[in-house]
């Protein structure tokens, strides 16, 4: 029998503790996809966050080194000066990445290190159970913004793609994707694929950041949050390549 | 090989070039700021990397992160930026890796003053940052003394798995002094099997400090525990200086114990059976070697740049069988031989 869809060889044969309708599952497999596509599993290394995605060890079927909240960019710096010839990447959440960790994610980029992120951004944190994140949107009800994100106290969500296209040179990658439906997931395997391709041609930094669910702390269905990523969160936070054109 | 005059820091960073370290992650901060600037042209020359991190949270995670990936790698700082590396070097000990951290302190609390001090002995010693952990923590009193223990606490690291600190201060990172490199017999590295190099040939590294299983944490904590209680058994390092007839045992470490040495002598003069014990390995302190020279001694001075921190280990080890005291000067102020000469003589009057 011709085996046509199977597990990929990245992901370990274990069952994630992911809560039911997110889509941290959904970006996993991609990045083993695509992992196991440019055949490069066994000089793969992956840095794991603190956050909903803090056993990401356990899931992925490459050398992992689990990072403290925040740092993984730096972690992935120092493993991939030693190791110039393999690939590293770090899959990072958004309170991690663009709260506690954005001055080591803006000087990877500024450095053009030759990494790969993959941030995902579900516009809350989910594995303490529902704050506000420096991504939630205004008007946003979390357990820490219980009325809503107020912009007069709390500020503006943070467009991390934007903001780091913004401020290095050619040869760094940032895209952001979203993986709401069939189509986009697609496309997101497409950016994902590219951001490693970055990094082993040398060209420099890569960040994918994934628009992704959060049901539970949502409070949501499944399905409601899917349209509610696709309705609230790509308004706010445009899908496509921002990627800087010429040097700064 | 001929002796070199060179600066504290410049020879501390040569050392660890000497020792194999080909990977250096740092970040600026007055005292220890040569050491730097010395790899950042000595790396590139031998194919190492330096790099200068944007933060001293950056660079222990840097540091982190190479150690994981196999590498003998360094960071340096002064006791603010300790401060900032703690939640990191509380990581590296938790998953068991190797790296050495050089603290050249300079005055505190808070932004202190960039004058040297011994403040963060308690820091180093008891913790700094969280959770059940130690770090090896050697002491050196002159510029040869940080080069051979540099070189050595590459090795301790590796043999360990676990984070060793150089503790220097101001002074001794400042002040030049002949020094010579002596050639290891043994460079060859060990294997890492445990690192983090891509999984082509065996089954996948994991680099971690997390066990949400309560028991399988007390597992690893206890395993630690172990492994200190191995250190403390074997790596115990003390020098001792005419304490063979002291009746007056000052005890100091580093740059203290030279101004401490100085004032036996002068005690001396005046007929006063004066001695030192200098702990050269902070953690394990050398409670052992403190305990085999206490025969004749009445007390024991203890004199410090803080308000008084080893002199808890002091005490500690001689368990209420000799009277101690104290005498310290903190803010970057040193204390001179002739304000310890005056303490011994205050000190003995009341024994």
């Amino acid at each position: 029998m011709k085996v046509i869809f199977e597990k990929p060889k990245s992901l370990e044969d274990v069952t994630f503790h992911y809560c039911p309708g997110c889509t941290h599952g959904i970006i996993h497999r991609l990045i083993a996809e695509v992992i196991d596509e440019l055949e490069i599993q066994e000089k793969t290394i992956g840095v794991a966050p603190v956050g909903c995605a803090v056993l990401a060890y356990d899931y992925f079927d490459v050398d992992m080194h689990e990072a403290a909240h925040g740092r993984a960019p730096a972690v992935a710096t120092g493993i991939k000066r030693v190791h110039p010839k393999n690939v590293v990447f770090a899959y990072q959440g958004d309170g991690d990445l663009a709260s506690i960790g954005m001055a080591e994610v803006v000087h990877a980029a500024a450095r053009g290190e030759k990494i790969t992120i993959i941030f995902v951004n579900n516009a809350i944190y989910g594995m303490t159970g529902g704050q506000m994140a420096p991504t939630t949107l205004v008007g946003q009800v979390t357990n820490t913004s219980p009325t809503g994100r107020d912009v007069e106290h709390s500020g503006y969500p943070i467009r991390v793609s934007e903001m780091l296209g913004s401020l290095v040179g050619p040869g760094n990658s940032m895209k952001r994707v979203s993986v709401h439906d069939p189509k986009h997931i697609g496309q997101a395997k497409k950016a994902i694929k590219e951001a490693f391709i970055n990094q082993i041609e040398g060209k420099g930094f890569s960040l994918v950041e994934v628009l992704s669910t959060c049901p539970t702390n949502w409070g949501k269905t499944p399905v409601e949050a899917l349209k509610w990523l696709e309705e609230k969160m790509l308004p706010y936070y445009p899908l496509g390549d921002f990627s800087p054109k010429e040097g700064v | 090989m001929n002796k070199v005059l060179m600066k504290g820091n410049e020879a501390l960073a040569e050392a660890a070039v000497r020792a194999g370290c080909r990977y250096f992650f740092g970040y600026p901060i007055t005292p220890q700021t040569e050491l730097p600037q010395y790899l950042s042209k000595r790396m590139p020359e031998i194919g190492g990397v330096f790099l200068q991190a944007e933060s001293e949270i950056a660079a222990i995670n840097m540091v982190y992160g190479a150690s994981g990936a196999g590498a003998r790698v360094m960071t340096s700082s002064s006791s603010p930026g300790i401060s900032l590396k703690a939640e990191g070097i509380s990581y590296i000990a938790g998953a068991e890796l190797p790296c050495v951290i050089v603290n050249m302190m300079r005055g505190g609390p808070g932004l202190g003053t960039i004058q040297p001090a011994q403040g963060d002995y308690f820091q180093a010693t008891k913790g700094g940052g969280h959770g059940d952990y130690k770090l090896l923590v050697l002491a050196p009193a002159s510029v040869q003394e940080a080069v051979d223990l540099t070189i050595q606490a590459f090795d301790l690291a590796d043999k360990y798995r676990n984070p060793v600190m150089i503790l220097g201060d101001g002074i001794l990172g400042q002040m030049m002094e002949p020094v010579e490199f002596k050639l290891t017999e043994n460079n060859e590295l060990p294997v890492k099997e445990w690192a983090t190099t891509g999984k082509k040939g065996r089954k996948k590294n994991i680099i971690n400090s997390l066990y949400l299983q309560a028991e399988k944490l007390e597992q690893h904590v206890n395993r630690l525990a172990d492994k200190f209680g191995e250190m403390e058994a074997k790596e115990q390092k003390a020098e001792t200086y005419l304490t063979d007839d002291a009746e007056i045992l000052l005890a100091a470490y580093g740059t203290t114990s030279r101004v401490c040495r100085k004032a036996v002598d002068m005690a001396r003069e005046e007929g006063i059976k004066a001695g030192l014990f200098r702990p050269i390995s902070l953690w394990p302190f050398p409670e052992y070697a403190l305990q085999q020279v206490l025969g004749r001694v009445k007390g024991i001075l203890t004199v410090e740049m803080s308000l008084g921190q080893m002199i808890e280990d002091v005490r500690l080890a001689v368990n209420g069988k000799v009277p101690t005291d104290f005498y310290g000067r903190v803010g970057g102020m040193v204390p001179t031989s002739r304000d310890v000469l005056e303490k011994i003589v205050a000190f003995r009057e009341v024994l």
